[in-house]
């Protein structure tokens, strides 16, 4: 591999541009460099950051190829600036066993974008019945656990799931959505479901068990995430629950700081999420905790979707968006833009913390020399418009279709590889 | 007038217009031999049904062959709409099959929107013969009809809706009719039955049948489901007869020119007395018939009005 330099960069975004070095897949000077028969990437002084780490993405490999492939949705992840994405577990057959978290990491391995993390089950078959053979998996290397898409709601369940990963060193990721609460549920449970008739979700279904699992997790001395948060009410209790001790971390998703339940007017499915869409207010009180630390990190949640499971009507539609793509620039909007965050914030929600809740040793490391150069370099100043069938994503559902957003991902580098380059993936 | 999917934000004048027709189609209807105009004669409406509901789409077809219509009925058993074919199929099937107007009953909120998109190339008018909770807004139009034949003019009538809101496209409707049109409504209802965020709506609410029963000028009843027995929203029949039942007591609390209203079918003994029901204060069966008016006003104000004035 031939070196490389990123010329006229700002790493985190401060100071004068300089020069990265990169040999042997680590930083190797930064400063003024010159080497001879280098590649050279152009920054114009775009933003440098450690490459984005996703804790929660839906690949659909195996069972659904025909929405996203570990292939697809790599692309997607090394376009939109990440260089790790951990890949669901409710895939068909589920990654309820050491085979298919085993297949998952070896495709993500063979397309070599990013780092495909396989997220093994909790429980056998996401059923919430019985415990999958977390021991197992952990040894093949699954850092985090969930049943997404489905909340672990037995709390002797949950409580024994969290025990014993705490000799794992593993994490255990909620999907907290108290089944009773929301059942038949289609919107955020507010006057805007009220109007349209749609059955609520209330955010006390989330709040309940996330509490419930703040006490759990600070009971068994175990390592709780906190999948997508989504109410004013959760924020509050991860807030309380860390001023605990609680070793609580939480993630919140780009459309959850960004859109409203104001957007169900249409009915179009495509706006349609579990958890739902919440209120200004909500997203408001988002904004501030991601800002605070009080919420750790940015996960996408990147569901992709085929075109009749969302153009149809609205309770018979699947929840989920697309996010690899977009989840950059509605930080920038929503957290940059807005004055809550600087760079080294956004380093800091979309790459240190995420892999550092899932322990990832060479992920969301300091720009520094001797450090791997898995990178992202920003333009801050580009827009963009959103064109949901030009993303790498095999689907297209995309709740932010025709929007122009700010800021742009120029280059994507995995251990000193670049992945993507100007919107296109590197050959 | 493109289509009628919802009675939110209805121009009191258009509602007005729309119920005028009616009164004057029933006047020209009224004590003849053959009740038919040619009115929409050519035109195609195609009644889609996912949901049975007997009541509503006889009385589209009526409506719609008393205004010489050609009238096709797609239900649930036995066709397409059964085999699992996606709305959006269908929507473009029946578009393609050169339908003026489709009629559609679906149990999804927003099903009426969604065609009505679906349909926009074809120019197909959509009406919204119930979508999940969410709208009827023809069992509206026929509500306001009845009241106002009993009543006369709706502005500053006392009028409440009782029972099961929550889950009533039928309560929906009428709030934003009712209240288009000047009407001061009430919600009575166990807060159980009633939406989050009804705070918000221009109604005012009350738990306490008894209490709103001397000032009211109409009772609108809705059902209450078999399954909401058992979902918890209140603990037994019992209880919600004895709280919310129109009992032959409540009757005699009520003005004496004061209309009861239900959108059928009703549970005798439960929702309503029998002996209420069938007593000259319920305006019940008047109903089914303004049904038939009120819908032949709508085709007509959709498929023949537009072009008059355009
Ligand atoms: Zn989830």
């Amino acid at each position: 591999m031939n070196p490389l330099i990123l010329r006229g960069v700002r790493p985190y975004g401060e100071g004068d541009p300089v020069d990265v070095l990169v040999r042997d897949g680590v930083i190797a000077a930064i400063g003024s460099v010159a080497e001879e028969g280098a590649e050279v990437v152009d920054g114009n002084g775009a933003v440098l950051l450690p490459g984005f780490v996703d804790l929660h993405t839906h690949l659909r490999e195996p069972g659904r190829e025909d929405t996203e492939t570990i292939a697809t949705g790599s692309a997607a992840a090394a376009l939109g600036g990440y260089t790790a994405v951990f890949a669901m577990a409710n895939t068909n057959p589920v990654a309820d066993n050491e085979v298919v978290v085993a297949h998952v990491a070896r495709r993500g391995r063979e397309v070599g974008l990013v780092d495909v993390h396989p997220v093994g089950a909790v429980t056998v078959g996401l059923e919430g019945v019985k415990l999958a053979e977390l021991g197992t998996m952990a040894k093949a290397g699954v850092r985090v656990f969930s049943d997404d898409g489905h909340c672990v709601h037995d709390p002797l369940i949950m409580r024994r799931a969290l025990e014993y990963s705490k000799a794992l060193d593993v994490v255990v990721a909620q999907h907290a959505e108290e089944p009773r609460l929301t059942v038949g549920a289609q919107a955020h449970e507010g006057e805007q479901a009220s109007r349209l008739g749609l059955q609520g979700w209330p955010a006390a279904a989330e709040e309940s068990i996330v509490t419930r699992d703040c006490l759990l997790a600070l009971h068994a001395g175990a390592r709780l995430h906190v999948c997508h948060v989504s109410t004013t009410g959760t924020a509050d209790v991860l807030r309380w629950a860390k001023a605990r001790g609680t070793e609580v971390s939480a993630e919140v998703t780009p459309h959850h700081l960004l859109l409203t339940d104001e957007r169900l007017a249409t009915y179009d499915p495509v706006n349609k999420v579990n958890p739902p869409l919440r209120t200004a207010a909500d997203v408001e009180v988002l904004r501030r905790a991601l800002a605070e630390g009080v919420i750790d990190c940015v996960a996408t949640d990147h569901a992709p979707h085929a075109v009749q499971d969302k153009d149809c009507e609205w309770s018979a539609a699947r929840p989920g968006m697309l996010g690899l793509q977009t989840a950059l620039s509605i930080v920038v909007e929503t957290m940059v833009r807005t004055g809550l965050l600087d760079w080294r914030g956004v380093a800091r929600v979309m790459s240190e913390r995420p892999a550092e809740i899932a322990g990832l040793p060479d992920q969301g490391r300091p720009i520094e020399v001797g450090e791997p150069a898995t990178l992202t370099l920003v333009d801050p100043d580009a827009t963009w418009t959103v064109r949901g069938a030009e993303f790498a994503s095999i689907a297209a559902n995309t709740p932010f279709e025709g929007m122009e957003l700010p800021g742009a991902v120029v280059a994507t580098l995995l251990r000193g590889r670049v992945t993507a380059r100007g919107g296109r993936i590197a050959e | 007038m493109k289509h009628l999917l919802t009675t939110e934000g209805i121009d009191p004048a258009q509602a007005t217009a729309i119920l005028d027709t009616a009164a004057s189609l029933k006047q020209a209807l009224e004590g003849r031999e053959v009740r038919k105009l040619p009115t929409l004669r050519g035109r195609t409406v195609i009644t889609v049904f996912y949901e049975n509901s007997t009541r509503t789409r006889v009385s589209f077809e009526i409506a719609g062959k008393w205004m010489s219509a050609d009238v096709v009925n797609v239900s649930s058993s036995g066709s397409s709409v059964g085999k699992g074919e996606s709305l959006r199929d269908t929507a473009l099937t029946l578009a393609a099959a050169g339908a003026d107007c489709v009629i559609v009953r679906h149990p999804a909120s927003g099903a009426a929107h969604r065609l009505a998109g679906w349909l926009r190339e074809a120019g197909t008018s959509v009406v919204n013969a119930g979508d999940g909770m969410h709208e009827h807004p023809t069992q509206a139009l026929l509500d306001a009809a009845t009241l106002r034949e009993r009543l006369g003019e709706l502005r500053g009538r006392r009028i409440a809706i009782v029972g099961d809101v929550l889950h009533s496209r039928v309560a929906r409707s009428n709030v934003h009719l009712l209240t288009a049109l000047g009407a001061d409504v009430t919600l009575v209802a166990p807060p159980t039955l009633l939406p989050t965020g009804v705070a918000s709506w221009p109604v005012t609410v009350s738990h306490e049948l008894d209490a709103e029963l001397p000032s009211l000028d109409a009772v609108m009843l809705l059902r209450v489901q078999a399954e909401r027995m058992h979902g918890g929203f209140f603990p037994s029949a019992r209880e919600y007869s004895i709280a919310y039942g129109l009992s032959e007591r409540r009757l005699k609390l009520l003005p004496e020119h004061a209309v009861v209203l239900h959108p059928g079918p009703m549970l005798r003994g439960m929702e309503i007395a029998s002996a209420v029901a069938d007593s000259p204060r319920a305006a019940i069966t008047d109903q089914v018939r303004n049904g038939v008016h009120v819908r032949m006003a709508v085709l007509y104000h959709l498929l023949a009005h537009e072009e008059e004035t355009a």
